[in-house]
């Protein structure tokens, strides 16, 4: 079975949810929006206090080309712009909405009906996925209509869809295939019209072998979609990662991204909505959270309008045990400990686990034995333990020769160190002061 | 509740590997060869390791109380306990108390402690202290009891180990390779030597139990093994009347529980698989050259201590190979 060339750890799986099928969640009184959910510049909010908005109205207006619009998933009134403490723990600017009722807007489709037939063409295809206000939904929220418009020179001749949910805890692109699989594969279809290509792979993990299975056998009669089963390994999940295990080619050092080996990675959450934003004229304003935790009385996958807080899908799963010691918006391995649980579920919001208090504490760490074993865990080649120690050290031209930009966050050295470490803290620390210095200098040129 | 909560950055979970769960783990592995030292030496192998092991831990705590005045030891996590099982290991059943002692006073102080402790040292402390020894107190150190005098300590019959013997057929005894014990006896351990060096098969039980638990990996060992292999083996080939065998030559010495135990000491290795291998590759070279041109009988720990001293230009001219660099498949 295939699966990435370097590095790499093996964090327990975790699935307590797999087998939950996905439930709707109810309406919030209240739902918030950020006005920044992805990569890229803020939206511009284009409603005002007091203005009344239905399910699938504009919100806010792309704030540049890098950017998305964003559509409420409420009906109701504009009760105030203000702002919001996000996953990141800061406050940003937010429009809060008080919810009455569940009125859509018109144009969307809201049938069960599976639409197959797509006319468009690729420029009409991706004006419309921009228009939806859709981002990749892995957790990273890039804006899918930037993805699929190349940048002069480069050509892609492939998609792959990120299926793998390499993340321990999480289910819910696992339960998105087990549910909504002929979706799916209509999205893919979209996908590759719009970026002009006629194969799209898609990587699963062989831990979800009824995801392959099903996969697989719908797959059939969609021509030049394949689906690749890999074998379990952290972080396959990663972009690069994952077109290296698929298609076996590596995509080299930072600024250089996917398309420049001709590969377009795409999320299957993202794809579905992709699906829904083409064939059913729905924005994106809802998503699948999968809830989680081994001290929970349920664990759960649920359909979450955005906008809802945490704390209401906390709730719906039986409510926070006693012994919580962290809420995390993601994954274990790389999502984000929220400081205030009435943070809204955004784009990007794939998982809420909640991990007790004994494993929420920080080992203290000793020093480096210097065992190498982060070296061998370092999906990208990296040396974790020195480009930390040159961190620590404030040797930023040196912490650039080492190639610490190629970081891709995921955590394995921290997860793996005997000494326990805290590299991951310091790299990014690194990361910021060496990016920073690498924007001033192209500045200088210019 | 909710004013509670823990934040920090990811990853929120971890693998659950220690510092010591390595180190014991080392110890674990060290179990067979203890066994058969103590089959074949009786209770001289079971005095020195206790000794330098007792001795260790204690130079240990001393030392980072009294001198460093640091508030939390380090003797729990395995380390020390492990250098003086490491120590023991590289001394003849029959050696003093006393200068065990001072071997671990070396070992320890002058190996580890002066460096600033575990992860600091350059040395490997166990073979600080071992060549200490040797240079110190040259005849205790090369006289080797003969195997199965079980109740016997310092009083043993002593004889020649294997490569005492080799030597010897460079400086022109020509009957002395005849007198070499066969492999077999070699692979098990029936035959004079320090305390964990004389069976190779239970070190090398040791290597898989480590290279199972991901301890290790298996680049050390065995490009030592195979660099010795090859390169004895050519001047076997050049001169069979004056040069052992290959075989011969990797189950002869510390040659195993360096390549398996010291070599891979995390410490004072290399951190990239390339590197790792150079320096095995080095390690192998300079064993064979000092076994035969050498005026010592071994060479494993003074190649070792060598090629720990290059470590850190390994580490910084042979990088891991990053990710972007390999060819399309």
């Amino acid at each position: 079975m295939k699966t990435f060339r370097i590095g790499g750890v093996h964090p327990d799986d975790k699935k307590l949810s797999a087998g939950k099928a996905i439930e709707r969640l109810g309406l919030p009184r209240q739902a918030v929006f950020p006005l920044s959910q992805h990569i890229g510049a803020p939206a511009t909010a284009v409603v005002k206090k007091g203005d009344e908005v239905k399910v699938g109205t504009k919100i806010a207006e792309a704030g540049g080309f890098v950017s998305a619009p964003i559509y409420s998933s409420v009906s109701g009134k504009v009760n105030k712009i203000d702002t919001v403490t996000d996953a990141s723990g800061y406050r940003k600017p937010a429009i809060f909405i008080d919810v009455d009722g569940d009125e859509w807007e018109a144009s969307i489709d809201r049938s069960e009906d599976i639409v197959k037939e797509c006319t468009l063409l690729p420029e009409e295809i991706i004006k419309k996925i921009s228009a939806a206000g859709v981002v990749g939904m892995g957790g990273a929220c890039f804006p899918t209509h930037v993805k699929l418009s190349p940048p002069p020179g480069c050509k892609a001749d492939c998609i792959i869809i990120n299926a793998v949910e390499c993340e321990p805890y999480l289910t819910a692109d696992h339960r998105l295939m087990l549910e909504k699989p002929e979706q799916i594969l209509i999205g893919v279809t979209i996908l590759m019209k719009a970026a002009k290509v006629d194969k799209a792979y898609i990587g699963i993990e062989s831990n979800k072998p009824d995801a392959i299975a099903l996969m697989t056998q719908k797959a059939a009669e969609f021509p030049g979609i394949e689906v690749v089963p890999l074998k379990v390994k952290y972080p396959q999940g990663g972009e690069k990662q994952l077109i290296d295990a698929v298609i076996g080619r590596q995509v080299p050092a930072p600024p250089a991204i996917p398309i420049n080996v001709g590969a377009i990675v795409q999320n299957v959450g993202t794809v579905y909505a992709v699906y829904e934003a083409v064939q059913k004229n729905k924005p994106l304003f809802e998503r699948i959270v999968t809830v989680t935790g081994k001290s929970l009385k349920t664990t759960s996958n649920f359909l979450v309008r955005m906008g809802t807080p945490i704390s209401q899908l906390i709730d719906a799963a039986g409510g926070m045990p006693e012994d919580t010691g962290k809420v995390i918006s993601g994954g274990p391995m790389m999502g984000k400990a929220l400081a205030d649980i009435e943070s809204p579920v955004c784009k990007g919001t794939s998982g809420v686990l909640l991990i007790n208090e004994k494993e929420a504490v920080r080992r203290e760490p000793s020093p480096c034995i210097r065992c190498a074993k982060c070296v061998s865990a370092c999906p990208m080649g990296l040396e974790p333990y020195l480009i930390a120690t040159l961190s620590v050290n404030g040797m930023w031209e040196r912490l650039e020769k080492e190639s610490v930009m190629s970081c891709i966050e995921c955590g394995s050295c921290q997860f793996t160190c005997p000494s326990h470490r805290p590299m991951l803290d310091y790299i990014r620390l690194g990361k910021g002061k060496v990016g920073a210095m690498i924007k001033a200098r192209n500045m200088k040129k210019q | 509740m909710a004013n509670k909560l823990i934040v920090s950055l990811s990853p929120h979970v971890h693998g659950g590997d220690t510092v010591s769960k390595n180190m014991y783990g080392v110890l674990i592995a060290l179990i067979p060869a203890f066994i058969v030292s103590i089959a074949v030496f009786g209770v001289g192998a079971f005095i020195v390791t206790l000794t330098s092991v007792a001795a260790c831990i204690f130079f240990e705590w001393a030392i980072t109380k009294y001198i460093l005045k640091r508030d939390k030891t380090t003797i729990l996590d395995g380390s020390a306990a492990l250098t003086g099982v490491l120590l023991a290991f590289n001394l003849p059943s029959n050696f003093p108390i006393w200068m065990i002692i001072i071997g671990a006073l070396v070992a320890i102080g002058v190996g580890k402690m002066t460096f600033g402790g575990l992860g600091c040292n350059v040395f490997n402390p166990a073979l600080i202290g071992r060549v200490f020894l040797l240079i110190s107190f040259p005849v205790a150190m090369t006289s080797w009891p003969q195997t199965g005098q079980y109740d016997l300590y310092t009083d043993a019959v002593t004889g020649a180990t294997p490569l005492a013997l080799m030597k010897s057929a460079m400086h022109g005894d020509a009957t002395a390779l005849q007198q070499l014990p066969d492999a077999l006896s070699l692979f098990l351990g029936n035959n004079p030597g320090s305390l964990g060096e004389v069976s190779a098969l239970a070190l090398l039980i040791g290597l898989a139990y480590m290279l199972w638990k991901k301890i290790i990996t298996w680049h050390i060992p065995v490009s030592i093994i195979l660099t010795v292999f090859v390169f004895s083996g050519i001047m076997h080939l050049v001169n069979p009347e004056t040069y052992a065998g290959p075989v011969v030559h990797i189950l002869t010495g510390g040659l195993m529980l360096g390549a398996i135990f010291m070599a891979t000491d995390y410490v004072t290795s290399p951190m990239s698989h390339k590197g790792m291998i150079i320096y095995g590759i080095g390690i192998g070279f300079l064993t064979v050259v000092i076994r035969l041109f050498g005026a010592y009988p071994e060479g494993m720990s003074f190649a070792i201590l060598i090629m720990n001293a290059f470590t850190p230009l390994i580490n910084t001219y042979f990088k891991p190979k990053k990710f972007g660099e390999a060819k399309t498949k």
